[in-house]
């Protein structure tokens, strides 16, 4: 393998978590939805899916284990805000504190265990080709399921009547309903996509990126994950370049702190914080592009008039 | 069978009070059933979490210790979140105030004296606050979203204390340990009461601060701005107050508090700078100022408790082999029943069953 596919393969790994997860909450957003609650969930598929994985000796069955767990965390969420009508902001960063706190105590008796890795697929002939072959067909399985979500998603979003009715129920809430949309029920489906997804990206984490369970391991991707959808103005594909967009930053500056550059690694470790927030202001100084990408239901409670 | 709300007319008082109580009520029976799983007896549990830590006078001084951040962070924070900034960041102001305020004891170990400590704690204030500004500048200058970027800030905050700690503040007779020199003793926060405990003044601290932001809140016409503002932005900008002022306003209130947090704390309670000074003070205080319903004298009582949860999850370890991580488990579930039990105030809850649904759809 050259330095060159071994850079653009760890790019890939430190970008699919972000990019996973951020699809799930444009679904949610896109429906009106604003779950802050994605670190949350997304550690809670973390420590479930290398728990399973861990109990079974099956990296699949971890992978599932994340995904039911991001759901059914996401579904406190949604009780919460959809059919109490709770504040989402406030909600959704209580997902985040039980789930850091759950996810801590449900992990302490597996910290040092050896995980299970979820193993490349390798597709015989095709990883021969020169320079991309082991990029394009030598990936985990994750990987492949995070590009399919992608046109997945955007296929949902813009080519179909679904789609079509989730977004207006995200731009105005209250004229779907009259129009006889069901408008908690699809923010239902969307809150439960978006926990999933945020699942799968924990089980990423602890089943691919890093074999094993570490307090706190998602260490604010959820919330990068959060500024994506931001940056991205609500657009999937979009948000497949930012998440390797910031996949690059990461990986960058992990090759810097090994080359040892004489900056301090915290600082380098800083860098994909910091380079949020710049990309942050970079795309909302424009308001008027903001104002027209941002669904305008978002974060408002819907409670029916009867 | 499902959940309907009907909008009351008018706001109940009466679960206006009542919401908080029913809150920590919903956040016992559930820690009774958590700890019922884990194969414990559920009230020797609750015992040694809630009643146990308040048996003791040298555990009523740790509660103070505990609370005494959570309250300073809660108040500035209830000054945010009732103007609608939602400044999550507390964590990374309280520790930018705990880095700014052990500058002196840190860089100018010799300069001694009794006006070294007002100064420290006005650092820590002016670091708090600084820190603060950066979401709050980004917000009203180029419209970017505050939650994102004061959290991103904790992140950075917490790398940059564990370079200084590591590095160039490292105490160079410390046996490579990283942690700063101890502070001398004009840099140290004194006890309250010597004599019965080692409870410093950042619990005085705090509730002055409480008493202080009340006031503001209650009988000043910024609090009212800060009101019309948190309840309806358009009224707020037909009333002539400027959302931009309103915005540095809130966040440098709280950073400030928390930034005092944080100088307090590294000064009364550990003596130096450590790579981590917070078990996470500044998200457990987001609890708290909901807790307190966003009432700075509500927050006093509401930072007690969860201090008492910080305790309790000590004690639970000690006694009943209980993860203390539990304690962070009931803050999170305490937080999602206290939005639960508000939405009481606004709305009415009707359980509709399968068959009342046909009857209306037939009617």
């Amino acid at each position: 393998m050259t330095m060159f596919e071994a850079i653009v393969l760890t790019i890939a790994t430190a970008a699919t978590p972000l990019l996973i997860a951020a699809l799930g909450e444009l679904i949610v957003e896109r429906s009106g939805v604003l779950n802050l609650g994605v670190e949350g969930m997304m550690i809670m598929g973390a420590v479930s899916g290398f728990a399973a994985a861990q109990m079974t000796g099956s990296a699949w069955l971890g992978l599932v284990a994340a995904v039911l767990a991001g759901a059914a965390f996401s579904l406190l969420f949604g009780f919460l805000t959809l059919t109490l009508a709770t504040n989402q902001v406030a909600t959704g960063l209580a997902l985040t504190l039980l789930g850091l706190g759950a996810s801590a105590m449900i992990g302490e008796s597996f910290v040092g265990l050896p995980g299970v890795r979820m193993e490349s697929i390798y597709i015989q002939g095709l990883t021969d080709f020169p320079y991309i072959g082991k990029i394009l067909f030598g990936q985990d399985p994750i990987f492949y399921l995070s590009i399919l979500l992608t046109i997945g998603v955007a296929w949902f979003l813009f080519k179909t009547r679904a789609g079509l009715t989730l977004r207006s129920v995200g731009d105005n809430h209250a004229s779907a309903h009259a129009l006889g949309v069901p408008v908690i029920r699809i923010r239902y489906l969307a809150v439960l996509f978006g926990g999933a997804c945020a699942g799968l990206a924990g089980a990423q984490l602890s089943l691919v990126y890093v074999p094993q369970w570490v307090e706190n391991m998602s260490s604010g991707r959820g919330w990068i994950a959060l500024a994506l959808v931001v940056f991205a103005s609500w657009r999937p594909w979009r948000i497949l370049a930012g998440a390797y967009l910031f996949g690059a930053v990461t990986i960058g500056q992990l090759h810097a702190q090994a080359l040892g550059i004489g900056v301090p690694s915290q600082l380098m470790s800083a860098l994909p914080y910091l380079a949020t927030i710049i990309v942050l202001v970079l795309i909302s100084r424009n308001k008027r592009l903001t104002l027209i990408n941002t669904p305008t239901s978002l974060g408002k409670a819907f409670v029916p008039d009867r | 069978m499902r959940l309907e709300l009907v909008r009351r007319p008018q706001h109940s008082a009466l679960f206006s009070a009542l919401s908080p109580f029913i809150a920590l009520f919903l956040t016992l029976i559930a820690g009774a059933i958590l700890f019922t799983i884990l194969g414990k007896n559920p009230l020797a549990a609750l015992y040694s979490y809630f009643v146990e830590p308040l048996t003791e006078v040298w555990s009523i001084h740790e509660l103070l210790i505990k609370a005494a951040p959570l309250i300073l962070i809660a108040v500035g924070l209830s000054v945010c979140f009732l103007s609608n900034n939602w400044n999550i960041g507390a964590e990374g102001q309280f520790i930018a105030g705990g880095i700014a305020g052990s500058i002196l004891p840190i860089v100018f170990p010799d300069f001694q004296g009794w006006y070294v400590l007002p100064l420290m704690l006005l650092l820590g204030m002016a670091g708090g606050a600084a820190y603060a500004t950066i979401p709050a500048f980004l917000k009203v200058r180029f419209n970017t979203n505050e939650i994102l970027t004061s959290l991103m800030l904790v992140y950075v905050a917490q790398l940059f204390l564990d370079w200084l700690v590591r590095g160039p503040w490292r105490n160079p007779q410390g046996y490579n340990f990283p942690e700063t020199i101890q502070f001398n003793a004009s840099a140290i926060l004194p006890e309250i009461w010597t004599a019965s405990g080692r409870a410093h003044w950042g619990f005085i601290l705090a509730v002055l601060a409480a008493f202080a932001v009340w006031f503001t809140l209650s009988r000043t016409l910024s609090g009212f701005e800060i009101k019309v503002f948190g309840r309806s932005a358009r009224a707020g900008r037909f009333a002539g107050f400027s959302a931009g002022k309103l915005t540095f306003f809130a966040f440098l209130i709280s950073g400030a508090l928390a930034g005092l947090a944080g100088i307090a704390e590294v000064s009364g309670a550990v003596g130096q700078l450590r790579t981590s000074i917070s078990p996470g003070y500044g998200f457990t205080a987001i609890i708290v100022a909901f807790l307190g319903r966003l009432n700075p004298l509500g927050i006093v009582a509401a930072g007690l408790v969860l201090a008492l949860t910080y305790l309790g999850g000590e004690a639970a370890q000690i006694s009943l082999g209980v993860s203390e991580k539990s304690a962070r488990i009931f803050q999170g579930i305490m937080l999602f029943f206290i939005l639960a039990s508000d939405t009481l105030i606004y709305y009415r809850i009707r359980i509709v069953s399968r068959l009342g649904d046909a009857a209306a759809k037939g009617a």
